[in-house]
């Protein structure tokens, strides 16, 4: 079974270890299209004999809103997640503004036993958790010794 | 209200610090924290003195024997803590938790209302 290997985006990640000790961010020239792709939102991969789990941490999001597509093995998660943030002005100030906005997009790759006639996405508590089976011919199976 | 440094070493698994956003008006502050995965009985909000705490815990629903393949949550704890400055009220916050969003509205305290002083004409 092979995943996708979404690389962690370690200069986020530095910055947020800097931040979180009091020191200034990191002030390395940013890519233009950005740092490899969102981290939005963060998904974690699990799996059983039976099926293939997939939890993406997006809370605050109109579960309607949220598009989920199955194609030729590539499952695609994409939607918008509203910013929520007042413009400054004169009667409000922004002191941190850490919190996602904007559109996002993230795609897994099912592994070549995973049914695309059985998928199952629930939203709950922020998180939209993905349940795809396996085709139960390429479960293990006990044979029976006569 | 400024952020402190959280520096609960010695835990294998270090908590994560949740995203929020931070807007202040003349009312108030209005605190926004992402806490996905959280239910709602996984979250421990506290103030003592003059520190405000915010702790949760994520549970996701896994069948058993589940072995994780991929991983981008690197803690199953969230933990932040910030520091309230003396003209906001600690008793009178505000407190909303849905779909792993937590929403908190820490008022100023009750300004003494400017007072119209009559004048008598004796």
């Amino acid at each position: 079974m092979v995943w996708n290997v979404f690389p962690r985006d370690l200069m986020a990640e530095l910055e947020r270890l800097q931040r979180d000790f009091g020191g200034h961010p990191l002030e390395q020239p940013a890519s233009i299209r950005g740092s490899g792709g969102s981290r939005f939102p963060a998904l974690d991969v699990g799996g059983t004999p039976e099926s293939v789990e997939i939890y993406a941490f997006a809370p605050g999001l109109d579960p309607a809103a949220i598009e989920l597509t199955l194609d030729r093995g590539v499952l695609t998660l994409s939607g918008e997640r509203p910013a929520e943030l007042p413009a400054e002005d004169s009667r409000t100030t922004v002191h941190i503004g850490e919190r996602f906005a904007g559109r996002f997009r993230r795609v897994v790759n099912l592994p070549e036993d995973a049914d695309p006639e059985s998928v199952s996405a629930t939203y709950r508590d922020g998180v939209l958790h993905i349940r795809v089976t396996r085709r139960a011919a390429s479960r293990p199976r006990r044979i029976s010794v006569q | 209200m400024n952020e402190m440094d959280t520096k609960n070493t010695g835990t294998r698994e270090e908590a994560m610090s949740p995203a929020v956003d931070v807007t202040e008006d003349a009312g108030g502050i209005t605190l926004i924290a992402d806490l996905p995965g959280v239910p709602k009985d996984g979250l421990n909000l506290h103030i003592e003195a003059d520190q405000l705490t915010i702790e949760g815990e994520v549970r996701l629903p896994a069948p058993e024997g589940m072995q994780l393949t991929h991983r981008e949550l690197p803690s199953l704890k969230y933990r932040r803590v910030f520091t309230l400055s003396k003209e906001l009220d600690a008793e009178r916050v505000g407190a909303a938790f849905d779909n792993g969003v937590l929403r908190l509205r820490i008022p100023r305290v009750q300004q003494t209302q400017p007072r119209r002083i009559r004048i008598d004409v004796a």
